[in-house]
């Protein structure tokens, strides 16, 4: 209310001079610009203007990983800490449905780009590294950690980079797939907030999936974090995985990819009808 | 065709039925043809399918069945080749909370290409030249309504687009700064085609080349506002307080009266506009004699149009539209 008081009634240039400078010299459209537009709207922008949420994106991966070292005396850290970056990376995806559909729904915004030069792959290639931006803070704070505590070998590293990947793929396939769902419910942060809790706190992403009893060790394979998690714990030592259960989760993880991108862009549009 | 078509925005059979609408039409067979500069306003009441034709042409929205084309580039084949020369406010579109207006402004022109410094450069320019240099890098949620909706129309301003589209852009703005937006929206008419939509009457009045009427899907009338005159039989409009009652020596033989809520409403010749009010006035009746307004021309072509062909149920609807403050309780 205050600030809307001290906003200074400024004259506008009565010859508003627009129409003159048109046509505009594009020295032909820059791919780079409209890719990294997404980046800034969708992260850099709001950590810049509202650095608070910077807090918030470094606790909510910690939270847990704290809590899980505190449970098990220290004995799980390392599985810990790779539970972090795993939810971190499939967070990714998560806040990718409810930004995605915000944007869109509340802002009109996707409206305007649609209408524009820049074309779906483009503007979802910076929607989805928005979100790996926005958690960037979080995986510094994990990456000091992974220093400190995690011993990996130099295979094991690009191992779990990769397993970091896919997940990081696999969720935005999954928040890419939901966001083109238009129902209310699937719109709304809380749906995004459960999608989060189902696949990230309940799977065995903090721990190893032999700390489920049987018969629910069944529903945690329903959860593409189960296999990315159990590839990063074998890449880390804390599991010993045989080369068939390997290949089975990557496949796994990447069938899983390959289906929900295949469904979402049969299903997405861009141009509504 | 082809060179028919350059220079203008051709609208040809135009349907849309929503997959969820149960068969009604959103738009029902638009067709027609005008010049793609200057200021076109589409006027209609609250779904009338205003909406449904700017999103149309706008490449954001699949139509049912026809075709549109702006200079010659058709919007469902030629898309991409359309979307580098179009720009849009869409209607309800709101600046992100977040973000200043210079933000707001350069992301745009990111979006259409633009280099990220030049970006920042021409965003900066146009803010100030619409008198927000001051405000460039506060964040939007301190401006007031009336400034982040200037903000929205700075990003397409900014933008090299040539066309541009403004969906209700003047909607729950105060007539204030309704006025300040008309002065500039005409500036920018003067050198692009700027397709605009509105609710306002006399938004229409003032701004716009061309002026096309859409009712329930269906376009009631296009043109200029004098070729908008000449479809009306009648050059005078005039209104006159429904009590006391009116007094039977008033014979009406040329022209129309439709009882409104509030009034009557009499179009009628100038001959007899003039004999009427002569009668009025010697018996001391209160009424207004007006030339004929866009209202007036709404009234003609769309509640009496629609007055007369309206199906069962809408009689309040209908005894509402009739009233002389149709529009007042359509606003809000
Ligand atoms: N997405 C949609 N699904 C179903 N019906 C719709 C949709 N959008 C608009 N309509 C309907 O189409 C008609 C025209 O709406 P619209 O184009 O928004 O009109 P206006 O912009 O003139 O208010 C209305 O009856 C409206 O209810
Ligand atoms: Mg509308």
């Amino acid at each position: 209310m205050f600030q809307l008081e001290e906003e200074v009634k400024e004259e506008p240039k009565k010859d508003y001079d627009l129409a003159k400078s048109l046509p505009i010299n594009l020295q032909g459209r820059n791919r780079f610009s409209q890719f990294i537009a997404s980046v800034l709207v969708n992260s850099l922008y709001e950590m810049k203007n509202y650095p608070v949420v910077l807090i918030n994106t470094v606790l909510s991966p910690l939270s847990f990983l704290v809590l899980i070292e505190f449970v098990s005396r220290g004995s799980l850290l390392g599985e810990a800490i790779e539970g972090g970056f795993i939810m971190s990376m499939f967070s990714a995806g998560m806040s990718l449905q409810g930004d995605l559909s915000h944007l869109k729904n509340d802002f009109k915004l996707q409206d305007m780009v649609v209408s524009s030069p820049t074309s779906w792959k483009v503007y979802l290639a910076g929607m989805a590294t928005s979100e790996l931006v926005y958690s960037l803070p979080a995986l510094v704070v994990l990456g000091i950690l992974a220093g400190y505590f995690l011993h990996f070998t130099p295979l094991g590293t690009i191992t779990f980079l990769s397993v970091l990947f896919m997940m990081f793929i696999t969720s935005i396939a999954v928040g890419y797939t939901f966001a083109t769902f238009s129902s209310d419910i699937v719109q709304s942060f809380a749906f995004s907030r459960l999608l989060s809790t189902l696949f990230s706190t309940i799977p065995p992403v903090y721990y190893p999936i032999t700390y489920i009893p049987y018969p629910f060790r069944y529903f945690a394979y329903l959860s593409p974090t189960t296999y990315a998690a159990e590839l990063a714990q074998n890449a880390g030592g804390f599991i010993r995985l045989s080369p068939d259960a390997v290949a089975i989760d990557w496949i796994v993880l990447a069938a899983v990819t390959v289906t929900l991108f295949f469904i979402a862009s049969r299903k997405a549009r861009w141009r509504e009808i | 065709m082809l060179t028919e078509s350059l220079g203008q925005l051709s609208i040809d059979n135009l349907t849309k039925i929503y997959s969820k609408s149960k068969g009604k039409k959103a738009l029902d067979s638009v067709t027609f043809s005008v010049p793609a500069r200057g200021i076109f306003v589409l006027i209609g009441r609250n779904g009338s399918g205003k909406t449904t034709l700017v999103r149309i042409l706008s490449t954001e929205l699949e139509p049912t069945s026809g075709r549109a084309s702006i200079n010659g580039i058709d919007v469902m084949t030629e898309a991409d080749q359309l979307r580098r020369k179009i720009a849009i406010v869409p209607q309800e579109s709101r600046t992100v909370p977040w973000m200043t207006p210079l933000q707001t402004v350069s992301s745009y022109l990111l979006w259409r290409g633009f280099d990220y410094s030049y970006a920042k450069q021409r965003a900066m320019e146009t803010l100030e030249r619409l008198g927000l240099g001051n405000s460039a890098k506060r964040l939007n949620r301190t401006l007031s309504g009336g400034n982040r909706r200037k903000v929205l129309v700075a990003t397409v301003l900014a933008s090299e687009a040539e066309i541009i589209f403004l969906d209700e852009p003047t909607t729950g703005l105060d007539p204030i700064s309704r006025r300040e937006f008309w002065e500039m929206l005409r500036e920018i008419g003067k050198d692009r085609f700027t397709f605009l939509t509105t609710h306002y009457l006399e938004e229409a009045e003032e701004l716009a080349d061309q002026i096309g009427v859409l009712d329930r899907g269906k376009l009631m009338g296009i043109g200029t506002l004098d070729q908008l005159r000449k479809r009306v039989s009648y050059n005078y409009s005039m209104k006159i307080p429904i009590s006391p009652p009116l007094p039977s020596s008033l014979k009406i033989s040329k022209g129309e009266m439709v009882r409104g809520k509030d009034e009557y409403r009499i179009l009628t010749t100038e001959e007899e506009a003039f004999d009427l009010s002569r009668e009025l006035s010697r018996i001391g009746y209160r009424f207004t004699i007006n030339p004929v307004s866009l209202d007036d021309i709404f009234f003609y072509l769309v509640d009496k149009q629609s007055g007369d062909s309206s199906e069962i149920g809408e009689n309040e609807d209908r005894a509402r539209r009739r009233s002389g403050n149709y529009w007042a309780a359509q606003q809000e």
